[in-house]
């Protein structure tokens, strides 16, 4: 790489903050306007969600605090509206301005956690195929382009329908939201796979990995310290996609009711629940969730837009 | 050509077969028929009895191969919901699906083709930046959200369109068509367009990017040194080269618009497959499962060789090479 700073010695070795703050990638953030937006508008979202239960103006799941009377009020700047209740209330009487929060928190952990479960699956496997190479590769590869050729959603609905039918007999809403993460998190594995796999051809070629192999490092350590590291970078980028898709698909399921339960609504279980009161027009139910849904998943797109670009050496 | 086509049915065989086990495996271990059929009553005797009448005890082996065979001639055995043969469930809803993604398909290329063409000659204009937007808000609004949307706009706000099913059909044989009444067309538009969105904005997307990468080629200067109107350059010379990567991309959309009508279809309660589908998941209706598994990746297939099949029309250099090739064998 041509950009590759020359190692001249600094006065005194600078922090890591600092460091941070001086690299090409911030650079290129700082100076991409829609990046920064995005980012302020998804850490906002994410803030909101993560301390929900303290930032909250109300508590939605606390049975003692609901009054049937406060029900179908509208928002604020609707007639009608209070500013006790921002965005109005459902028909239960909860804020929606919290429920949004708390749902918001559990789309965040699903889709988190089902992002996680895949880079572990597909980059394990990944790198399993690629540097073993033979007949277990060709195995590999070929059920992750069978996979790859359904729609994700579709593979994550199934593997939700059987994983339902198989734990029918105790599936208490506890464990609705496993179910759903490793659903969304199988559907999504074949994409890390093939991307890892294609980096880990391209290093286990090379001369480091040529040395350590000589000097009698085990496969196992070759591939988890020394290749792994190397084959991370676009696995980032996809991963940052797919959070926007794995979020949708949480937020589609739930809203098919398959998702997570009314006792623990995620933002699809609540516009599932406002789309019952839309045809007595009370919008606010549907179209507040909704939104918040939009703005999550368009601000981490356009982040893993802008994310791709910047670390594409080829557009630099 | 014909050695081509059965080359790839031979490649898809292996494909069939392996999503034929995953799609066995879920038939017959997932769940319990037997206690579903039985209900809450019954002694050992009649269980027995009727593990052996749906020949459960029978080996792996033998039920797999049943199983296959009976797919083959369309028997997936019955809908524990409906309690009725889920081909038939299929057949019938079938039309309901087709009539719906073929209309979003369409419109979506009709509105998609153009704007993607416009956004590509005339990248800076105020136009092209509206259109710019708008398929972002269309890559990011989830498809429910759209249809939510609409039916809010349309059809209780404005109270223009209806809002759910397929309105009257009119039934043939074995098809029954919303084309031929007003209700029925009413009842197709907002769930058609809620569909064919993404579609749009990812055809306006591609063909603008493949526009702009064609624009700046030698043979496009070089038609306009030739002095051949705007027109011709467009169409007849960069809108053409740009079509092999929209085709690829169309057909492998096609999986996603499937995936796209159960979500349309459960919003607008549009009777076909995916509302059967999602409706069947929600009781862990398994052999309406494992059938519409085994469909899916026969309906792949065929949609690939689709498209391998339009390269060669619309790509002359490869039924060049082709025969090229063929000669040199």
């Amino acid at each position: 790489m041509s950009d590759v700073p020359a190692p001249a010695a600094p006065a005194r070795p600078p922090g890591a903050i600092a460091r941070a703050l001086d690299s090409d990638l911030f650079y290129s953030f700082r100076t991409s306007p829609v990046a920064v937006v995005a980012a302020i508008i998804a850490v906002v979202c994410m803030i909101g969600a993560a301390f929900a239960p303290w930032l909250a103006p109300h508590n939605p799941f606390n049975l003692a605090s609901l009054s049937l009377l406060d029900s179908f009020k509208p928002p604020v700047f609707v007639s009608g509206g209070s500013w006790n209740y921002l965005l109005g209330t459902d028909d239960q009487g909860r804020d929606v301005l919290s429920a949004i929060m708390f749902g918001a928190r559990l789309s965040l952990i699903v889709g988190f956690a089902s992002i996680i479960f895949a880079v572990l699956v597909g980059v394990s496997t990944g790198l399993l195929a690629g540097y073993s190479g033979g007949w277990l590769d060709t195995l590999l590869m070929r059920i992750a382009d069978v996979q790859l050729s359904f729609p994700v959603l579709l593979i994550a609905l199934l593997v939700d329908g059987v994983l339902a039918a198989v734990l029918s007999h105790n599936l208490s809403d506890r464990l609705r939201i496993y179910v759903l993460i490793v659903s969304i998190g199988i559907a999504q594995w074949p994409q890390f796979a093939r991307t890892v796999r294609g980096s880990t051809l391209v290093e286990r070629n090379k001369d480091y990995v040529l040395a350590a192999r000589v000097i009698g490092i085990s496969r196992l350590r070759v591939m988890a310290t020394h290749v792994l590291p190397n084959v991370m970078g676009p696995v980032l980028v996809i991963a940052t996609i797919n959070l926007a898709l794995a979020i949708i698909i949480e937020a589609t399921l739930s809203f098919f009711g398959i998702g997570l339960p009314p006792t623990e609504p995620s933002l699809g279980t609540l516009i599932n629940n406002g789309n019952n009161f839309l045809f007595s027009g009370d919008w606010w139910m549907t179209v507040f969730p909704g939104l918040a849904l939009v703005l999550m998943v368009l601000s981490i797109n356009l982040l893993g837009d802008w994310l791709r670009d910047a670390l594409n050496p080829r557009l630099r | 050509m014909p050695a081509f086509i059965t080359s790839r049915v031979l490649q898809g065989i292996p494909v069939v077969l392996v999503v034929g086990v995953l799609s066995f495996a879920m038939f017959a271990y997932v769940g319990d028929p037997v206690s579903i059929m039985l209900g809450q009553d019954y002694t050992e005797a009649q269980r027995v009895a009727l593990v052996h009448t749906l020949g459960l005890d029978r080996p792996f082996f033998i039920q797999y191969a049943r199983y296959m065979w009976l797919a083959l001639h369309g028997d997936f055995g019955f809908s524990y919901r409906l309690a009725s043969p889920v081909m038939t469930l299929i057949e019938q809803r079938f039309p309901a699906t087709f009539e719906l993604s073929m209309t979003a398909t369409i419109l979506s290329l009709v509105i998609g083709l153009p704007m993607g063409v416009y956004t590509g000659i005339y990248r800076n204009s105020w136009l092209s930046r509206g259109f710019m937007v708008f398929s972002l808000a269309g890559i990011s609004l989830p498809t429910f959200l759209t249809g939510i949307l609409l039916i809010l706009i349309f059809s209780v706000t404005l109270g223009w369109l209806p809002s759910f099913g397929r309105g009257a059909v009119v039934n043939f044989s074995h098809w029954s068509t919303g084309f031929l009444t007003l209700s029925g067309l009413k009842s197709l538009i907002l769930p058609a367009i809620t569909l064919a969105l993404f579609q749009t904005t990812l055809i306006v997307r591609l063909v603008r990017a493949e526009m702009l990468e064609v624009l700046r080629s030698d043979y496009i200067k070089f038609a306009r040194a030739r002095g051949l109107p705007n027109r011709a350059i467009n169409f007849g010379h960069a809108l053409k080269n740009t079509l092999v990567p929209v085709i690829t991309i169309i057909g492998l959309q096609i999986g996603g618009l499937l995936s796209f009508t159960i979500v349309t279809e459960t919003v607008f309660q549009w009777p076909g497959m995916g509302l059967l589908l999602v409706q069947s998941i929600a009781v862990a209706d398994i052999p309406v499962m494992s059938a519409y598994l085994m469909l899916v990746a026969v309906f792949f297939l065929v949609i690939n060789l689709i498209v391998d099949l339009l390269y060669f029309v619309v790509d002359p250099r490869l039924r060049v090479e082709r025969r090229a090739a063929g000669a040199a064998r």
